[in-house]
């Protein structure tokens, strides 16, 4: 009997013991299937052509192999049509984008939430943001068809044309394309709008043919509670078949920034600080988000004329100024 | 408490972590740690610009630049060929408390583009390097300290450079884009450059903030004046003081701005150029020597120097000049070398 209180306790440690067996044993097969399924995942990318989850900009070996007469016809041939969704409230930036970046799209058609005077818009007549982009959208695809090539953005998000032609050069857009700065939450794989968004025909088309489908891609959106319509589109989209894609320049760097220069430039001082600007972003970025109005004019001076003199680039493409511009 | 058998403990356990990893989001974190190890790797290969330490060479307080930045898919042989023959030895102007704060910023940016940087500060700092210039700070002696600067210079560095630039610890400068404007001139006649401002000085004088430069003739003249009595310490002002004596010595201020007669040093930040409403002040119209332009055209696509420049700012002028562009433009405006440019000699 005295030794019962004992026993008692060296049963309750083995059992113990035997719990915390249990539980890193449960732990240990919890990591292994996580990196597993990982692995699967990375291997995926290699096998599926199309499905894989990122594209990278054509590199200088790739773009020789075509010939020259054919890198011009595809320079001169390429076009964009930008779709920006502006509400009344968004004056400056949408002003700031008028007389910067979007002189070099193809066309550029400002959607707006309801008509303003000071400046030229279509009106959706909707404040609702995923109707206003299903509205747009479908504008974009009944009156652009000839533009191969459709760019989303809001008025704070500054783009940089040519290196997105640069980024397109090698990619067919009858196949279904839908890229940019790509964010997993979840399950979802979605392409944020604040980066800007870039559907191929192709994508454009099955999404239009899918938006009146209630059950799949109702304006109400699929959940109880609203989705950003970013997210929203992910889901119409993917059930045309249609997955998000990362852009990458060749040497890995993200081309589509939901942040701005200062932000990433920011990040990088703490990161990096030997070579700040050298890591902070892509040579060849195409979008940033968040500058103010008069940034975007700095920008728009940092991009298409500040340079140091005595390089020469010798790009396989060739891009003209546009017209009736000065600030360029 | 029943008692449970020992398989039994190690049963439960076992179902406890396993639930316990998918209630809470723990594959999550993992997963975004294991995308983090693969951006390091290409990270690794990111680094293009050749490792700056090991193109410095430290000769004693000066920096010597071996091998300026060189970036991945340029074509620089005009740039490496006017970098022999226009060498420009840059002098920035800080003091102790800024070492951290500011002059850091610059060693790492623009000032790797020089063919030699000296930092001028009143107290020695072999480690920075900083050069101690005798003096005590404020703004009171600025000009003792630009005194003071300039003999160095000319005791220890005249011949190691044909042209002399000072800039602020919040100065950013293009230094190729001097390189090309300096490229119509022969270093040993005496000539400056900088934002030319009118009050004051006759023949106008240049901007401190703005950056000036001085040619190697210009240097002489200058220690010369000092030597014979002609300049001195007139006042703390430390820009008109500089404009004082060089128009007394002779020395010509020079017209920097490019083909389209446009502006390429700055007293202030691009934003305020380019987006507000400060070229139209009557204080800027007076000031600037000649006539102002508000918008695009105010600047230069060939800057050479901005003022009032942030750290943060710093790198990103760094990025927007040397880096961002885009793929495949055809700039509007494209400049040829100057003729005399033929006349120099490789160094």
């Amino acid at each position: 009997m005295p030794h019962a209180p004992a026993e008692r306790v060296h049963k309750m440690y083995s059992e113990g013991g035997s719990f915390m067996k249990g539980m890193l044993l449960g732990g240990i097969f919890c990591i292994v299937a996580t990196l597993l399924s990982s692995f699967n995942f990375g291997h995926q990318q290699h096998t599926d052509h199309h499905n894989h989850h990122h594209v990278n900009a054509p590199s200088k070996e790739e773009l020789l192999r075509l010939p020259e007469h054919k890198r011009i016809e595809l320079s001169q041939n390429i076009r964009v049509y930008c779709v920006i969704l502006v509400e009344p409230k968004d004056l400056a930036y949408w002003a700031a984008v008028r007389e910067t970046w979007s002189k070099h799209c193809d066309k550029a058609e400002f959607y707006s939430s309801e008509e303003v005077k000071v400046f030229e818009s279509v009106s959706v007549e909707t404040k609702d943001p995923w109707i206003m982009l299903r509205k747009a959208l479908k504008h974009a695809f009944d009156n652009a068809k000839d533009h191969k090539w459709y760019f989303i953005a809001r008025p704070t998000t500054f783009a940089i044309i040519e290196n997105l032609k640069y980024l397109l050069l090698n990619k067919d857009p009858d196949q279904p394309f839908y890229l940019g700065h790509m964010v997993k939450s979840g399950d979802l794989e979605f392409i944020e709008l604040s980066g800007g968004i870039v559907l191929s025909s192709e994508a454009l088309k099955r999404l239009v043919g899918v938006l009146g489908d209630s059950s799949k891609c109702p304006e109400q959106g699929r959940m109880i509670w609203k989705l950003p319509e970013d997210k929203e589109l992910a889901v119409c989209l993917k059930y045309t078949g249609v997955f998000a894609e990362n852009a990458e320049d060749t040497e890995g760097k993200d081309i589509f920034n939901a942040k701005s220069v200062n932000s990433l430039i920011n990040e990088a001082m703490a990161q990096t600080p030997q070579e700040v600007a050298e890591s902070c972003c892509s040579d060849v970025a195409v979008t940033f988000n968040g500058h103010s109005p008069n940034n975007m004019h700095v920008m728009m001076f940092g991009v298409y004329r500040l340079r140091p003199f005595g390089h020469k680039f010798h790009d396989s493409l060739v891009f003209l100024p546009p017209k009736d511009s000065d600030n360029d | 408490m029943a008692m449970m058998s020992s398989g039994g403990a190690f049963f439960l356990g076992f179902i406890v972590s396993t639930c316990t990893f998918y209630l809470f989001p723990m594959e999550a974190p993992l997963y975004k740690n294991l995308h983090k190890l693969d951006m390091l790797v290409p990270s690794m290969n990111n680094l293009k610009v050749e490792n700056e330490s090991l193109n410095w060479k430290v000769g004693g307080p000066a920096l010597i630049n071996l091998e300026h930045p060189h970036l991945k898919g340029k074509d620089s042989s005009v740039a490496d060929d006017i970098y022999n023959k226009v060498r420009i030895l840059c002098w920035v102007m800080t003091c102790p408390s800024n070492l951290e704060k500011k002059a850091r910023h610059i060693k790492a940016t623009w000032s790797r583009h020089c063919n030699t940087v000296i930092f001028m500060s009143s107290i020695d700092n072999p480690s920075f390097p900083t050069i101690g210039l005798n003096v005590t700070e404020g703004r009171d002696q600025l000009y003792w300290k630009t005194i003071r600067a300039l003999h160095y210079l000319e005791q220890h560095h005249l011949n190691e450079a044909d042209w002399f630039l000072k800039a602020d610890d919040d100065t950013f400068v293009i230094v190729e884009n001097l390189r090309w404007i300096l490229a119509n001139y022969t270093p040993e006649v005496p000539i400056y450059f900088g934002r030319r401002f009118r009050p004051f000085i006759r023949q106008g004088y240049m901007s401190g903030g703005a950056g000036y430069v001085l040619s190697k003739g210009a240097l002489q003249r200058f220690v010369e004046g000092f030597r014979t009595n002609v300049c001195s310490h007139t006042s703390s002002v430390e820009d008109v003081a500089l404009g004082q004596c060089m128009e007394k010595m002779g020395v010509q201020a020079g017209d920097s701005r490019d083909s389209l007669l446009r502006e390429t040093f700055h007293p202030v930040v691009p934003e305020i150029l380019l987006a507000g409403k400060f070229t139209r002040s009557l204080m800027y119209r007076i000031y600037c020597y000649y006539p102002t332009v508000e918008g695009p055209q105010c600047c230069s696509d060939l800057a050479v120097s901005f003022h009032y420049v942030s750290a943060e700012l710093m790198y990103i002028l760094e990025y927007y000049t040397h880096h961002l562009r885009a793929y495949g433009y055809q700039y509007r405006y494209n400049p040829r070398l100057p003729d005399n440019y033929t006349r120099l000699l490789a160094h």
